[in-house]
């Protein structure tokens, strides 16, 4: 039981696919100006790569080396219109807000990296955990991201108002900045600062 | 029409940059941008594959996964658009290996030059990014080529600015904790605010 919990909580800090193995920054990046599509963001990629490991695994031993990319390529291809899909029907507005987004799962190569690099070689239930656990890994960079630009660039978190903003007779004016590009990289740059002051061992050498 | 298509494509360029407004490709953004050369050789292969990509992907949508695109089959009332990631991907895995085959014969030095990139490319969200966008914008097929050709060029401007930046900065100081990926981030985050500047630039 305690190498399941290893697979399971190694990808939060110690192994984050985003801080440290620099997979699927990009997708990351891009929704994380509001919590409410950020969290959606972190269920669809941790739904994918869990089922993309699990089917992966299952089928390890049958599929031919050679063609061994095209068929992981299909299985999370398949996994990712399933999520589309559904987002369609009951998430509408989210999945208007997610745009392309959702369809650049595909390619997030946190799910191909797992599934080359851990379910390829892994028992199915093992596959699944490391699966969940590289999703919450993801999941904890983008939701740290996504609370700190919401709640500095407009004072709310969810929709709620946290902060009263000036324009609606508060005190807190938002820094436009955090709603932009450049503020994500910034962020995701300091918090990768502070992973590796708190956990040395990740720092690189020249 | 020339107006047009040149400011789609300066638009594409500075003003939508897919790395650094839409954060696209950057997996192989951050971990190919140590050196100008290797960024160079990636940048060009990224230019030519979206380029080929983003047209073809258009003809499939138009004329084959369109609601009612089917109607030159007899098949008005089939729509087959939810299968378009998997075709969009499909496309682009074939495209970079015909293109890899064509390189190798007729232009060896060439592949020679963009051989180790041609594969990672086919995980380059920058790549499926493009032919996403060009159906959500709905673009024609000549507005697609531009699109293409526009937005690999930003890409690979972006990659190859980064790798200058980072070849520079070998000589600086840098805190422990933020050395490699950390400083990386935050020169991007600086690159992507100076891209910024061209907002709103209209032809």
């Amino acid at each position: 039981m305690a190498k399941a919990r290893e697979v399971l909580f190694d990808p939060i800090f110690k192994n984050n696919p985003i801080a440290l193995q620099v997979l699927g920054v990009c997708s990351a990046l891009a929704v994380t100006s509001k919590l409410e599509t950020v969290i959606v963001m972190s269920i669809a990629l941790t739904f994918v790569t869990t089922f993309a490991n699990g089917a992966v695994s299952l089928i390890r031993n049958h599929i031919p080396n050679a063609i061994r990319i095209i068929v992981q390529m299909t299985i999370i291809a398949s996994l990712v219109i399933i999520v589309d899909q559904v987002l369609k029907a009951y998430a509408f507005q989210i999945s208007k807000q997610l745009s392309v987004f959702v369809g650049l799962i595909i390619t997030n190569c946190i799910v191909m990296g797992r599934t080359e690099a851990y379910a390829m070689k892994n028992g199915v239930f093992s596959s699944m955990l490391d699966g969940i656990g590289n999703g919450l890994g993801y999941s904890f960079i983008l939701i740290t991201v996504g609370v700190i630009r919401e709640l500095l660039g407009s004072g709310k978190l969810l929709g709620y108002n946290i902060f009263h903003v000036a324009t609606e007779g508060g005190w807190y004016i938002p820094n436009g900045l955090m709603l932009l590009a450049p503020s994500a990289f910034f962020i995701i740059g300091l918090i990768i600062w502070a992973l590796r002051t708190w956990k040395t061992d990740q720092v690189e050498e020249d | 029409m020339l107006e047009l298509y040149l400011s789609l494509f300066v638009k594409s360029i500075f003003i939508e940059n897919l790395a650094l407004a839409f954060f696209l490709g950057m997996c192989t953004f951050l971990a190919v941008s140590k050196k100008v050369d290797t960024a160079l050789g990636l940048g060009i292969a990224v230019i030519v594959v979206q380029t080929i990509t983003v047209p073809t992907n258009h003809l499939i949508y138009q004329y084959i996964l369109k609601e009612g695109a089917l109607s030159w089959a007899n098949l008005p009332d089939v729509n087959l658009s939810f299968l378009g990631l998997i075709s969009y991907i499909g496309v682009i895995a074939a495209m970079v290996q015909i293109l890899e085959m064509v390189l190798d014969k007729y232009f060896p030095p060439l592949y020679n030059a963009l051989g180790v990139f041609l594969p990672l490319i086919t995980v380059n969200c920058a790549i499926l990014a493009g032919s996403l966008f060009m159906v959500e914008k709905d673009y024609s097929f000549g507005e697609s080529i531009v699109y293409g050709l526009g937005g690999g060029t930003g890409w690979a401007l972006a990659i190859v600015l980064l790798a200058g930046i980072r070849e520079k900065m070998k000589y600086s100081d840098v805190p422990a904790g933020l050395k490699g990926l950390g400083i990386t981030f935050i020169v991007v985050g600086l690159m992507s605010m100076g891209f910024m500047a061209f907002g709103g630039i209209q032809l």
